[in-house]
């Protein structure tokens, strides 16, 4: 099982060119569960995930891992315990996926050296989780949109971290791999206690496989916990502005979202 | 089953090695060809054993001369330049992702040049004035590219684009330059138009030799790193990359080594675009391409101052051969891009 690790961002306020996004957030990620940051359209989600994955710079606040703010740790050390997974990485053209995957495994490398047993191992088994070992020596062009997202969280995994942050992994998949991709790092989290903490735009989805949820409004974090607490009409319309009705999965038994337009509408709700 | 599977990736990936050490070798032992070729031919035919005479320091009669004197230099000349604008080259266009982002193309040699003509016609310079200002002119290009670049969000297409257009103004003021400058100093001057071996004198190549010494190793040293920005600023960054001081330390030693080329033998058309793009073609792109691509380099240089200084009647200095060669690719790339909306 992978260690348990404190992570938290305290009052932090970031953004892109002196344009705060995020205002005074503090959140402390928990550990070896599954964390999923939920909210609209420009409400801050990436913006909180990459300032904790330290890609951007929060202009106050800080963020913490263990006993230190995360720009005080190496970068190749951060690295090898927390791993980002971006919204759209750049595939270099020709690549193998076994190649690909391997260049996860940059912080355990020394300088100039090739890839030793270790590396080897942490590839395989990251191609085994995602179930891409088949492609291994196949061209990454030649996959479909669903098997590169897995290369790509597979590269994440050789990075071998305890946390892992992914942003919208399921985005522009069909609904079959979005169950397929989440399925995965579920196992992911069970069998190894991996920490995950992952942007979703699909509020069901996230419901249904959130051990945590976090909910943001304009920058600020407006409610967290568990989905079956957090999930309500009411908060939905808050960050949404959306009426709705929340009834049970009868699938998970975790909340869902039933919107309520203008149409359709047979029990004259908000109408 | 997971035995297995380490087992399945290591033969794929130790068999794309074997082929990368394969190809690597077989580029160098043609660049080493070339070398030998360029010292026995010309007007005179001389033997290896007479070649390897001189080499040796050796007095051989007539040998001494063309061999240790003309041909010796010329061939150093290419290897170096060669090599660091194969290798320069690929840098940017990695760096960039973009097979146009590379020095011929947004302008940094056309920078390199119109600093060089200025010092020569304007201010009548020395050479190490004349070196010092090509690198400078090359770093400034740069720099001016990327900050007009930068706007409300950095797009490398935009970059592109800029750096041609610099690279025609820059074009602009060599022509200017050239219609207002002394007669005597036009020929001097001319040089940095078209890339040349002529007239390589050994005293002349130490400050290109010695830069490529120091900067290609720390190039190579980075070349992981390299292929890690490629995948974006962001898993470059969250693998543990200092993405801004990685490309800093790439950008400087690139341009130093392309600036220096460019000092010595002139901007050699298309080498550094065509040098990057053949390596990858050839070794794929699993492992650093940095020193195959060097190795084309040479290899192009080399062999397109062979052709141009035996296949014609007339005598053609390098960069117009290479510049044959590199045209038909830049347009065939322009079209490709094209059709895919890349541009």
């Amino acid at each position: 099982m992978k260690p348990t690790h404190s992570f938290q961002a305290k009052e932090i306020t970031a953004g892109y060119d002196n344009n705060s996004i995020l205002h005074d957030v503090s959140i402390s990620i928990p550990s070896n569960k599954i964390s999923i940051i939920i909210g609209a359209n420009g409400c801050g989600k990436s913006t909180l995930l990459k300032t904790m994955a330290r890609l951007i710079k929060p202009t106050s606040g800080q963020v913490t891992l263990g006993d230190n703010p995360i720009n005080k740790i190496p970068s190749k050390q951060f690295a090898r315990v927390v791993g980002l997974l971006p919204q759209s990485p750049i595939v270099p053209e020709g690549i193998t996926v076994a190649d690909l995957v391997g260049r996860g495994r940059f912080p355990h490398q020394s300088f100039l050296k090739g890839w030793t047993k270790k590396d080897y191992e942490a590839v395989a088994e990251a191609m085994e989780i995602m179930k891409i070992t088949e492609f291994a020596d196949r061209n990454i062009d030649e996959l479909s949109g669903g098997q590169r997202q897995r290369v790509w969280i597979a590269m994440a995994l050789a990075q071998q971290t305890d946390i892992l942050f992914l942003d919208e992994p399921t985005t522009y998949l069909d609904i079959t791999y979005q169950i397929e991709i989440l399925d995965l790092l579920t196992d992911l989290n069970r069998k190894y206690g991996t920490t995950i903490v992952m942007v979703l735009h699909d509020i069901n989805l996230s419901a249904r496989y959130a051990d945590h949820i976090f909910a943001l409004h304009k920058g600020k974090l407006v409610a967290e916990g568990e989905p079956s607490k957090v999930i309500t009409s009411k908060l939905i319309h808050d960050i949404f502005g959306l009426h709705c009705t929340v009834v049970t999965d009868p699938v998970s038994g975790s909340p869902s979202v039933i919107p309520i337009g203008r149409y359709h509408n047979k029990l004259r709700m908000y109408s | 089953m997971m035995n297995e599977s380490v087992n399945f990736i290591m033969v794929g990936r130790k068999k794309r090695l074997r082929r990368f050490i394969l190809v690597t070798s077989f580029l160098a032992v043609i660049a080493f060809a070339l070398c030998c070729a360029m010292l026995m031919l010309g007007n005179t035919i001389y033997p290896v054993s007479d070649v390897i005479g001189v080499l040796l320091g050796q007095e051989v009669k007539g040998a001494s001369f063309a061999v240790g004197i003309i041909r010796f230099p010329r061939m150093v000349a290419g290897v170096f330049a060669g090599f660091a604008f194969g290798v320069a080259g690929t840098v940017f266009q990695t760096m960039l992702r973009n097979p146009l982002a590379n020095p011929n193309v947004i302008g940094i040699t056309a920078g390199s040049s119109a600093a060089a003509v200025f010092c020569i016609i304007v201010l009548q310079a020395s050479n190490t004035i004349i070196s010092i200002a090509s690198v400078v002119g090359g770093l400034a290009t740069v720099l001016i590219i990327f900050l007009l670049s930068k706007g409300t969000s950095f797009s490398i297409g935009r970059l592109i684009l800029i750096g041609i257009g610099i690279q025609a103004m820059l074009n602009a003021v060599i022509s200017y330059l050239l219609l207002i400058g002394q007669q005597h100093d036009i020929p001097t001057a001319m040089r940095w138009l078209s890339g040349s071996l002529n007239g390589a004198k050994m005293e002349s190549l130490y400050p290109l030799i010695i830069t490529v010494l120091i900067f290609a190793p720390v190039i190579f040293a980075l070349g992981k790193r390299l292929d890690l920005l490629e995948l974006g600023e962001q898993a470059a960054t969250s693998l543990g990359i200092h993405t801004d001081k990685t490309r800093l330390a790439l950008i400087i030693s690139s341009v130093l080594i392309i600036a220096l080329a460019t000092a010595t033998t002139g901007p050699i058309a298309f080498v550094a675009f065509l040098s990057g793009p053949i390596a990858k073609r050839l070794v794929g792109v699993g492992f650093s391409s940095l020193i195959p691509a060097g190795l084309i380099g040479i290899i192009l240089v080399l062999a397109s101052d062979l052709i141009g200084q035996f296949a014609f009647v007339a005598r053609y200095p390098v960069g117009v051969i290479t510049g044959i060669l590199g045209a038909p690719y830049l347009i065939y790339l322009l079209i490709r891009m094209n059709r895919k909306g890349d541009l």
